[in-house]
């Protein structure tokens, strides 16, 4: 990689390594490992993506044209495990590897030790979990909730478990590892409340991290001491419960949908002043409503639950409590527009795809807003209306500001800049296809066709052969991307200057581009008025 | 109750912008349907109101924020000559957008909850259904009518020969040759119907054999998981005769795609005149042999893929 050590070394500590195998296996560099984690999760954002594009081509029309519905039903379940745990989470740790310590004057990731391990688990995770496909008995196929007494009927739950296992622990090292950064290895004079936002989302999402990814940890071990030592957790026949499975399940499964999302907002939040030149309005009043979102994430769970017969009272108590996160995630929303009215903007890729971030995750909140009406949502409920729904936040919020984040963040890795015009091309044909491809889900949702089916009515069939263009158009639009990163990468002739972006502030852009093997081995002397939030009072 | 004020802000709020949507009440779902379906139940509007005036009121803030947004993108390029100002902060607008989105939602709350209250009311049902999910069929037992025990009526409903032909792999067949009439039923259709009357409040207990399904016919306006081990209850009084489908709307494994509903509704007269040959039939078993019967005892035979690995541990 072109950003090895770049500057005059006078200690051979400062150097990358030579061999390919001590630097990228045995690395301690938050670089490196960030680069693994991002290369990591490129390539499962592709497998993952090819169950998409088998699963969108099943539902192309009606009837089965191309597997058995036990198959679709694998894919269905794949596609979401390898998007979450191997595409969305890895994609943000690769990021937050790399930009914290950079963005805090920090030489390197507090334990860099534990770093490498944290990521070299999860190939060997992701190994066990796809294999799974090549088993007698087929992967996991009762949906990647893991709901029993469905899920207790594969034969591979052993090895899922297993496999989310590893990862969970991937993440809570991840998490642990986040957190001692950014409290400890600040560099003076870089005060929490100036930190860039990227770095308190990223923060608070730890946080989150540690509180549930051991939750999934006790309920997936659960299911597999049901299946196969006896035990009765979620089985009726002897005394147990499948609801609790769901309750314990979502009690992880809400604050995770912020794990998502969380560092998405953190990263727009910096994106947006860059290109608008302006600071971010409100700096404070987006760090806290990061803060309570995530408060509120613990309160919210059983609003995936409102079709399983809760309580009256518990059923009014998730549906308020969920439309509050209305409050805040509007803030923010709000926030982005005022840090754009009266600015002087420039339309660059990163700023193109945070803006698509912007309107398009919107509308995800929006279908949100109305899954929070219990009565409307006994009739979304596990439709594709809720699909439609979740991809929005998912593929045009976490994914877009993912895109958005390596195209800001690209010259600063590589020291080159990436082609503006193929970049672009990346952009338009991502947000026309992306919506293609979901915004009719939210039609064949209210007309009432299912999720997780192979196969349905012929009313369904116009809006679903639209999707299925959207999406296979979606997925070719991917390989630009990357044919993007290789040329910037490898082949680009163009220097990237170290501000990179005209209106760029905050410690990261202060480095050479490319960054040096090692940064910030003094810490750096911080200017507030170099920071992007050092002088702002309010 | 509440729900006299839900009906009355409704008629005011559904002739917003969404007037052009969905007016007509359909059985079954439509090509091109848009929104949803009125539902064919007393309580069924009200989940279609809210989807109304929910959507409505996201329209009219996405127009405003988006609409700002693209006056901001417009007018604040630096390609126009536009220079950044400084500030960051304006403690007027901020407290401003955060009480308005309160009071929507206060408002939105309400109406919900006085939805929410009106469905779980199953007191003064005239009739009790209990439903019965297996992989991958429906068993329908009739418990109770006009405040009279039912014996032995009860059978399983599963998906019609016509579309689990045409549905298998490779099959040739072509869905949308399957219909009923000049409906298409592809998927929506079953051998045997639930038939209900119409005006009767229905209590439908919910319960599975095996694993968790979810009983849902759009024109309830509700769904309602179906898990073994716990029995749910929720209630529909359909206002018009007619035929109404749903399907199973909980993942339950490989043919979770293929458990559709039926529900018929049919005239008191004509139910009574229906239940009574049921009830025949059931009083004399020597008579053909009841097939209701049959099919559900072999019903919990199940498995995801095939019967295997841990029938011991699922009942």
């Amino acid at each position: 990689m072109s950003y090895a050590a770049t500057h005059d070394q006078h200690d051979d500590h400062h150097g990358a390594p030579k061999g390919f195998f001590q630097r990228w296996c045995m690395s301690t560099n938050h670089k490196d490992i960030g680069t693994l984690y991002l290369v990591f999760a490129l390539t499962m954002f592709f497998i993952g993506g090819s169950f998409a594009m088998l699963i969108r081509a099943e539902l192309f029309k009606p009837g089965l044209q191309l597997m058995q519905p036990y198959f679709f039903n694998q894919l269905t379940t794949m596609h979401a495990l390898v998007m979450i745990f191997g595409a969305i989470m890895p994609a943000f740790v690769g990021l937050g590897n790399w930009m914290i310590p950079l963005m805090v004057g920090a030489p390197d990731m507090a334990l860099p030790r534990m770093n490498n391990l944290s990521f070299w688990i999860l190939p060997f995770a992701f190994t066990l979990l796809l294999s799974t496909l090549f088993m007698a008995g087929g992967g996991p196929a009762g949906g990647w909730t893991m709901y029993p007494p469905l899920s207790l009927q594969s034969d591979s739950l052993a090895y899922v478990v297993f496999a989310v296992h590893l990862m969970g622990i991937s993440s809570i090292m991840g998490a642990i590892n986040i957190i001692a950064t950014i409290l400890n290895m600040r560099a003076p004079g870089m005060e929490l409340l100036k930190m860039p936002v990227f770095v308190w989302s990223w923060l608070i999402t730890a946080f989150l991290l540690i509180a549930v990814m051991p939750v999934l940890a006790g309920a997936v071990t659960m299911l597999l001491t049901d299946k196969y030592f006896g035990t009765n957790f979620f089985n009726p026949g002897g005394g147990g419960d499948p609801v609790l499975y769901q309750h314990i399940f979502w009690f992880f499964g809400h604050p995770e949908v912020y794990i998502m999302i969380l560092p998405a907002f953190g990263i727009i939040s910096e994106i947006v002043p860059t290109f608008a030149r302006k600071p971010i309005f409100g700096y404070k009043a987006m760090v806290f409503a990061i803060a309570s979102i995530a408060f509120l994430s613990f309160i919210v769970w059983a609003h995936h639950m409102f079709a399983v017969g809760l309580p009256l009272g518990a059923e009014i108590f998730f549906m308020y409590a969920t439309m509050l996160i209305a409050v805040p995630t509007g803030v923010k929303v709000f926030n982005w527009v005022a840090t754009m009215w009266g600015s002087s903007m420039t339309f660059e890729t990163p700023m193109l795809f945070a803006v698509g971030f912007i309107i398009l995750f919107t509308i995800g909140g929006f279908s949100g807003l109305m899954l929070a009406l219990v009565p409307a949502d006994f009739q979304y409920h596990d439709t594709y209306f809720v699909v439609a729904h979740f991809h929005y936040v998912l593929v045009t919020g976490a994914l877009f500001a993912i895109i958005a984040a390596t195209y800001y963040w690209l010259p600063k890795w590589t020291g080159n800049m990436y082609s503006e015009f193929w970049a672009k091309m990346h952009f338009w044909n991502s947000v026309i296809w992306v919506n293609v491809l979901f915004f009719p889900q939210h039609f064949l949702g209210l007309a009432g066709m299912p999720r997780r089916i192979p196969d349905y009515n012929v009313a369904f069939a116009n809006f679903n052969m639209i999707s299925s263009i959207g999406g296979f158009l979606f997925g070719a639009t991917q390989l630009i991307f990357i044919g993007v990163l290789i040329h910037c990468a490898f082949f680009s002739k163009k220097k990237a200057t170290d501000r990179v972006w005209e209106g760029a502030k905050g410690l990261e852009w202060t480095v050479p581009s490319p960054a040096p093997h090692h940064t910030f081995d003094v810490p750096p002397v911080i200017h507030d008025d170099e920071l992007a939030h050092g002088h702002v009072n309010d | 109750m509440t729900s006299g004020g839900i009906r009355r802000s409704f008629t005011a709020a559904a002739t917003l912008a969404l007037a052009s949507f969905g007016s007509v009440v359909h059985a079954a779902p439509g090509p091109w349907q848009l929104n949803m379906e009125r539902g064919a139940s007393t309580w069924s509007q009200v989940p279609y109101h809210l989807n109304n005036i929910s959507l409505a009121v996201c329209t009219v803030i996405g127009i405003l924020v988006f609409g700002a947004m693209f006056i901001a993108m417009f007018r604040f390029r630096k390609s126009r000559g536009a220079v950044a100002e400084k500030w960051s902060h304006n403690t007027m607008v901020e407290v401003i957008w955060t009480t308005i989105p309160v009071i929507i939602l206060v408002v939105l709350a309400y109406l919900a909850t006085g939805g929410l209250t009106s469905w779980a009311d199953t007191t003064g049902s005239q009739m009790t259904v209990k439903v019965t999910g297996y992989q991958w069929k429906w068993r329908y037992d009739y418990v109770e009518y006009q405040g009279k025990p039912i014996d032995k009526v009860g059978f399983m409903s599963k998906l019609d020969t016509q579309s689990d032909q045409t549905r298998q792999l490779g099959s040739g067949m072509d869905p949308f040759a399957v219909k009923v009439g000049d409906e298409s039923t592809y998927l929506l259709n079953v051998d045997k119907p639930l038939v209900v009357p119409v005006d009767t409040k229905i209590r439908f207990v919910i319960t599975s054999g095996d694993v968790i399904h979810s009983w849902w016919v759009p024109a309830t306006g509700w769904k309602l998981d179906a898990i073994p081990g716990i029995i749910n209850a929720a209630w529909a009084n359909f206002q018009t005769p007619g035929t109404y489908r749903g399907q199973c709307a909980e993942l339950c494994g490989q043919d979770h795609g293929f458990m559709p509903i039926v529900v018929v509704v049919k005239s008191k007269a004509d139910f009574a005149t229906w239940l009574a040959g049921q009830q025949a039939q059931s009083a004399a078993p020597a008579a053909a042999p009841a097939p209701a019967a049959a099919s559900s005892t072999a019903a919990p035979q199940t498995s995801q893929v095939a019967p295997a690995a841990d029938a011991a541990k699922q009942g």
